[in-house]
């Protein structure tokens, strides 16, 4: 095990380096800031000035190399913007995105796993067919569009939940969440849906399909030979072998909830990091784009590993140590 | 006279499938006393497991018991309610299954599916069950049974997998075990070792036993007493002995020719010629006619049950009187 996560940890530096050169030549690319920060009154020689500052004068790879230097200090940067350290002003915006993506694929799990599970069991079902029907729609239907839908019905035809914000949110452990508190978890539900639609679809999918095969399998067969309650092979033999994939799938999926929960911050105002890297990319607030797009890299990697290591636990035929 | 342990009467299982009526088991009958060892031959396809299955109420849909009835211990299992089966199995009657790889289950600790083979059948304590794992494990020839239950079934050679399934088998002291096929994957030397511990488990402990096999040679060894399958029907039945001696079905005579010990030295291996036929919508008559050289008229209508006295049984117009001898 410490083997595998040793080569795993060199894997990801290496990775880590190539990822942070890609986007900054990507960011590079979307073009010269310099417009948005100086306002259009300004003279000749404070927007010289301001170039300075910023070091936007420097060539490319030297603005680059002064940033691995930072980078190593674990200093990412400034925003132009807010004239703050990108990782202090990303930090603030994480708890909401966590909060969010939590209660997405909390939702995904608890709703999504007992209904593929319902739905392969009963495949002849009336109930099976309009599960597998949601799921459907849950694959073709855009986040955006389902997220306008949802604002348009809910929100301003019935006036049923609100559209936009976290609502009232109190301190646990220092940091401020939204789900203890009623306004909150009102606020939360919609977003959180439509966060979680796509997700939900797909873990419907697969653990019906999964249901399915095991449950033709000779070792369920077997189980009924030895007399088991119908419950317990559901609920041990089953679901715990279904639960391999979509463990691992889950694990992946979720790095995809938080980087895209972009557009869902959008629609409904949730204050999380997408929506500060929106309003980023739309003033070009370079250091908060690049430092955003590496945290997430960073993040997928993490995941990565902690989902490898869950599916070595779950099934016990898988060896890391064997792994390249 | 005590009831036989497992008494069937012209049990007919069919699959409804698309293809067509697949009749899969057509009216077989055989009875097994206690401490009795069945064996069940036949070629593949010709409704072993799906007798089995039938026995244990496992058949699965698109099939269906559709006829005859099952005896256990006297008592009609047709009668039974589904929770009242599901007691039933594992406890009184035990299964063992071709692919020990397979019926395990991968995910699961060898613990865990054979305490929870004693606990669907009665409340007993996660300590006390333990206990009756690791004596089950050290009576089929597991060493360090202790230490052997907490790991899982990829960790366990193809024998020893299947000693794990002989030991669930016999934890809750069952009165029939029907195992199918249960040393087809094994290698020749772990075959012969299973089945010789097999006997005497079994005879130690009163268990009748239904072994399912598409090799003569290895029931031949085992049973008391044979049942031939062939297309859904036991063609021949009859204690081992004799039927061997003298069999009176020509099937049942090109199954023992065609063992490679009763072929001639030099010689080459005696094949039944032909081909089995497809149980998809089988009509009348004796199933095994286009391959039979006794063939004639009368074997177009279906040949009954002929009972010839001391337990034998035989479904030809035309069979064999005399002994086999090996031409
Ligand atoms: N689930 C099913 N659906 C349709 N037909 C089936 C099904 N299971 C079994 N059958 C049919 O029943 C017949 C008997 O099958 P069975 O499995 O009992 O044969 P077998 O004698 O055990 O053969 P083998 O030696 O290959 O295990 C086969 O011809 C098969 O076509
Ligand atoms: S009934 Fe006729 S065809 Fe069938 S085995 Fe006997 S002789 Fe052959
Ligand atoms: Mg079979």
């Amino acid at each position: 095990m410490s083997v595998f996560i040793a080569r795993r940890l060199l894997q990801s530096i290496a990775l880590v380096l190539v990822m942070s050169m890609l986007v900054f030549l990507g960011v590079f690319a979307i073009g010269d800031p310099i417009n948005t920060l100086v306002h259009p009154d300004a003279t000749e020689a404070e927007r010289q000035a301001i170039v300075e500052h910023f070091g936007l004068d420097r060539p490319l790879y030297e603005q680059y190399g002064r940033f691995l230097a930072n980078a190593a200090r674990g200093d990412l940067g400034r925003s132009f913007r807010f004239d703050e350290p990108t990782l202090s002003l990303i930090a603030q915006r994480v708890p909401a995105t966590l909060e969010l993506a939590f209660a997405a694929l909390l939702l995904t799990v608890l709703v999504g796993i007992p209904l593929g599970l319902y739905a392969g069991l009963h495949p002849d079902a009336a109930s099976s067919k309009l599960i597998l029907g949601v799921s459907a729609f849950g694959f073709s239907v855009p986040t955006f569009w389902l997220g306008l839908m949802m604002v348009m019905v809910f929100s301003v035809r019935l006036g049923w939940l609100p559209s936009s914000g976290r609502g009232a949110t109190v301190e646990l452990l220092g940091v401020p969440v939204s789900f203890l508190t009623w306004d909150g978890l009102k606020h939360m539900l919609l977003p959180a849906i439509n966060l979680a639609f796509f997700k939900l679809s797909l873990i419907i999918r697969l653990a019906r399909a999964g249901t399915q095969e095991v449950v033709m399998s000779d070792y369920v067969k077997y189980a009924r030979a030895k007399g088991l309650r119908p419950w317990r092979i559901v609920f041990v033999h089953v679901l715990k072998n279904v639960l391999v994939p979509i463990t691992t799938v889950l694990g992946l999926e979720f790095g995809r909830t938080i980087a895209f929960a972009v557009v869902t911050e959008t629609i409904f105002a949730w204050p999380g990091m997408g929506k500060l890297v929106i309003d980023s990319i739309n003033v070009l607030d370079r250091p908060v784009i690049v430092a955003y797009l590496l945290l997430i890299v960073v993040m997928f990697i993490a995941i990565n590993l902690v989902v490898d290591i869950l599916y070595s636990v779950l099934d016990p035929r898988v060896d890391l140590e064997a792994q390249r | 006279m005590s009831a036989p342990t497992l008494r069937v009467e012209d049990l007919s299982t069919q699959f409804f499938t698309k293809a067509g009526l697949v009749k899969a088991v057509d009216g077989v009958s055989f009875s097994v006393e206690p401490g009795e060892i069945m064996g069940l031959v036949g070629e593949s396809g010709s409704g072993k497991s799906v007798t089995g299955y039938s026995v244990l109420g496992l058949v699965d849909e698109p099939g269906r018991v559709v006829g005859g009835r099952i005896l256990f211990k006297g008592e009609d299992l047709a009668a039974k309610s589904p929770e009242q089966r599901r007691e039933l199995r594992g406890s009184r009657i035990a299964a063992v299954f071709q692919d020990p790889l397979m019926t395990l289950n991968p995910v699961l600790k060898v613990e865990t599916q054979m305490v929870e083979a004693i606990q669907a059948h009665g409340r007993v304590s996660r300590a006390e069950a333990r206990r009756r794992c690791v004596a089950a494990l050290g009576r089929v020839g597991i060493p360090a049974a202790e230490e052997r239950l907490s790991a899982y079934p990829h960790q366990f050679s193809g024998g020893m997998r299947q000693r794990v399934c002989i030991a669930i088998a016999l934890l809750n002291r069952p009165d029939l075990i029907i195992a199918d096929e249960p040393t087809t994957a094994l290698d020749v030397t772990i075959q012969a070792q299973i089945l010789h511990e097999m006997r005497s488990l079994c005879s130690g402990s009163g268990t009748s036993l239904i072994w399912i096999s598409h090799d003569l040679s290895v029931v031949a060894g085992l049973a008391d007493q044979i049942a031939v399958m062939y297309a859904g029907r036991i063609v021949e039945r009859g204690p081992v002995g004799e039927l061997l001696e003298r069999p009176a079905h020509p099937y049942t005579r090109g199954l023992i020719r065609s063992v490679p010990a009763n072929s001639r030295r030099g010689g080459s291996l005696y094949q039944i010629p032909g081909m089995t036929p497809s149980l998809v919508g089988l009509g009348e008559g004796c199933a095994f006619r286009e391959r039979c050289d006794r063939a004639d008229g009368a074997c177009l209508s279906t040949p009954p049950e002929f009972d010839v006295g001391g337990g034998r049984t035989h479904r030809c117009f035309h069979p064999y009187e005399g002994r086999h001898t090996n031409d």
